[in-house]
């Protein structure tokens, strides 16, 4: 019997053998290559329309799934509650107070005005405007991903099949395949940056840095199987300006850089994101900073700020938002960037979740544990926005400016501006916000009746 | 967000929820995944700081007065039928006819039962009435620092005046309810829930 196993093994070997080799050449000359020369063979596009097709069949067999059990499909995009369009304390108080008669000069209260907080409060609790924002997006059709499921009642034999499939696929072919790919990609953007950076003449060496980080990214993107399209590149941010955009993933920076040059700015880190950062900063000028230094705002202003001065650097790409925002929404912009004074590019990237939730929930999966959830989702689908460069004007400070730029992303981006910050993601509120509700009651308890009394006497007849 | 929100969340207990509270079951299996949501320690039950989690809840001034109001006498953690029993006060009143299995004893977001909630905010020691000096806390809360104490005093007891029809320098339920029957109580303590 040996020697039928010995057939089989080899069989099997040569098998092994043959579909490597295959597997190898296909990477090589339909990504690899492609990426390296910056064209593109629209597989991609072809791919995604067809995975489109796909999830409807899906969410069209769920629904008739819930329909023979009479029950309805949670739709997670509806609102829980209709939210009254906001009027603020002041407005609310005054239509309650504008029927009561103005007899005493004492402020009024009244045993109602607990109502008008009870009810903001309870409407806070059902459905806020912050906490959604720290967890991914929730899909209006099932996208064959379990991580996305909230109707797991309804699934038919079939659609357990085709998701059975769509598993192999994804972690036994896409997976592998990208990670061979980013592993290709930051190896040889160690090794190239290496190279380049012994080269004398500055002029030539910036040139070849710039081709070699495009590439490398070329290859990353591909790595990550990212669908990406620029709008408006005439826009695209020139040098000594900062590139401000929202920020939902720390891959932001890999399909920005994918299309441009941009100089990073962060804390040193070290291991192999300490590598990659001095491998990028010794061909093109980067600004990392030490751990230290973050806190002192004035340095880190100055290295901005003379880094911009200088002509020949390329722009600055900066986050102002500080931290990861899951994309339905832009949260409140750190103002440090707006003060230097320069030109600011605002970028505005919108993911469309479909294919892939790009969101980094840090509090829930660490950095490698997201980067394999992202190699073994379908693929990540954006738009990037180039807008018209904006300067801070006459009499406009830095925070305004900043909301002056927030809003245009948002309206861009098609996403909900709001004035909140997105530290409140690990801290707590500030008590001034509560401050200043207990001021504004304030107000209406003291200046309730002066106001009614002129409205009185301004609309009796005579 | 919990993406097993609906199959954790057994058909029984979605019925015996919409018996007690009137919710349908869509609103139900909905507020059962922002339950989910907020509870970040992921044991099925919310605790306080949970609810201080939320920026908006936390500004408000009589944010703890409310959160108070979901857990009941002594203790720390809400479940999700607790929680549910506590919105359920501020379901539409009109909402109630559509409801065909409506309880026979008075359904939670009667008008009654909604001035008991907001009796409750007021009633720091849950002894059913109304004292001066609970009264001037609720005040101070909702105030700050920004009116004086005797003019904050002065406000209790005109309101106490006003109220008090015994004579105990108290409100107790049944003169709270009399001082509020011009109020249109169904509409401003009703949160307009979708289907």
């Amino acid at each position: 019997m040996t020697w039928f196993t010995f057939l089989v093994d080899n069989l099997l070997c040569r098998c092994l053998g043959i579909s490597i080799t295959v597997w190898f050449t296909l990477l090589f000359f339909c990504t690899i290559v492609p990426a390296v020369l910056g064209v593109s063979f629209g597989m991609r596009r072809l791919y995604m329309a067809t995975l489109l097709k796909i999830f409807e069949w899906a969410t069209l067999r769920m629904e008739m799934g819930a329909k023979e059990k009479n029950q309805e499909l949670y739709k997670p995009y509806s609102n829980i509650i209709a939210k009254e369009p906001s009027s603020s304390l002041l407005q609310e108080f005054q239509e309650l107070r504008g029927s009561a008669s103005c007899l005493s000069s004492e402020p009024e209260f009244e045993l109602a005005d607990i109502f008008y907080f009870c009810r903001r409060g309870m409407e806070t609790i059902v459905d806020d405007d912050v906490t959604k924002r720290f967890s991914a997006q929730e899909l209006q059709n099932w996208n064959l991903l379990t991580r996305s499921n909230n109707n797991f009642r309804h699934i038919s034999l079939r659609l357990t099949v085709l998701w059975g499939l769509g598993v192999l696929i994804r972690y036994g072919v896409l997976l592998p395949l990208r990670v061979t790919l980013a592993v290709t990609g930051i190896s040889l953007l160690l090794v190239l940056t290496f190279l380049v950076a012994f080269l004398p003449n500055r002029e030539l060496r910036s040139y070849l840095s710039e081709k070699v980080h495009l590439m490398c990214y070329r290859i990353c993107v591909r790595a990550l199987t990212a669908i990406i399209t620029y709008h408006n590149r005439e826009n695209k941010p020139q040098n000594g300006g900062i590139c401000v955009a929202n920020h939902t993933t720390p891959i932001d920076v890999i399909i920005l850089a994918n299309d441009g040059c941009y100089s990073l700015v962060g804390q040193v880190h070290g291991g192999l994101m300490g590598m990659i950062q001095r491998a990028m900063v010794r061909s093109s000028p980067h600004i990392w900073f030490e751990r230290s230094e973050v806190k002192d705002r004035h340095l880190v202003a100055k290295r901005l700020g003379d880094h911009v001065a200088d002509k020949t650097k390329q722009p600055i790409l900066i986050f102002p938002e500080g931290t990861c925002i899951n994309n339905t929404s832009v949260m409140m912009f750190k103002k440090g960037s707006f003060e230097i004074g320069c030109t600011v590019y605002p970028v505005a990237i919108k993911y469309d979740p479909r294919f892939g939730d790009a969101f980094w929930n840090s509090s829930k999966f660490g950095m490698v544990n997201y980067l394999l959830r992202m190699m073994s989702s379908w693929a990540i689908v954006c738009s990037v926005w180039y807008l018209p460069p904006m300067n801070r004007e006459e009499g406009e400070d830095a925070v305004q400016f900043a909301n002056r730029v927030k809003a245009a992303i948002a309206a861009q981006g098609g996403l909900v501006d709001l004035i909140w910050d997105g530290g409140l993601k690990r801290a707590k509120v500030k008590d001034a916000f509560k401050e200043e509700q207990q001021k504004l009651y304030s107000k209406v308890l003291v200046e309730s009746d002066k106001r009614s009394c002129g409205a009185n006497i301004c609309a009796s007849p005579f | 967000m919990g993406s097993r929100a609906s199959t954790l969340l057994r058909e029984e207990e979605i019925e015996e929820i919409k018996k007690e509270t009137g919710f349908s079951h869509s609103q139900i299996t909905r507020l059962y995944s922002r339950f989910t949501s907020l509870d970040k320690g992921e044991n099925g039950t919310l605790s306080r700081e949970d609810f201080q989690r939320i920026p908006e809840l936390a500004i408000n001034p009589l944010g703890d007065r409310i959160i108070n109001a979901f857990f009941p006498e002594g203790e720390d953690q809400v479940n999700f039928r607790g929680f549910m029993r506590t919105l359920a006060h501020f379901r539409p009143i009109e909402d109630n006819e559509k409801n065909k299995n409506a309880t026979t004893s008075e359904p939670l977001n009667s008008r009654t039962n909604k001035l008991l909630f907001a009796f409750r905010l007021y009633d720091l020691d849950r002894d059913d009435k109304i004292s001066r000096d609970e009264l001037l806390q609720v005040l101070r809360m909702m105030v700050g620092v920004n009116i004086s104490d005797e003019q904050l005093g002065s406000i209790a007891d005109r309101t106490i005046q006003e109220a008090d029809t015994n004579g105990d320098n108290s409100i107790s339920f049944n003169e709270f309810i009399k001082v509020l029957e011009k109020v249109d109580v169904e509409q401003k303590m009703s949160i307009r829930f979708l289907h």
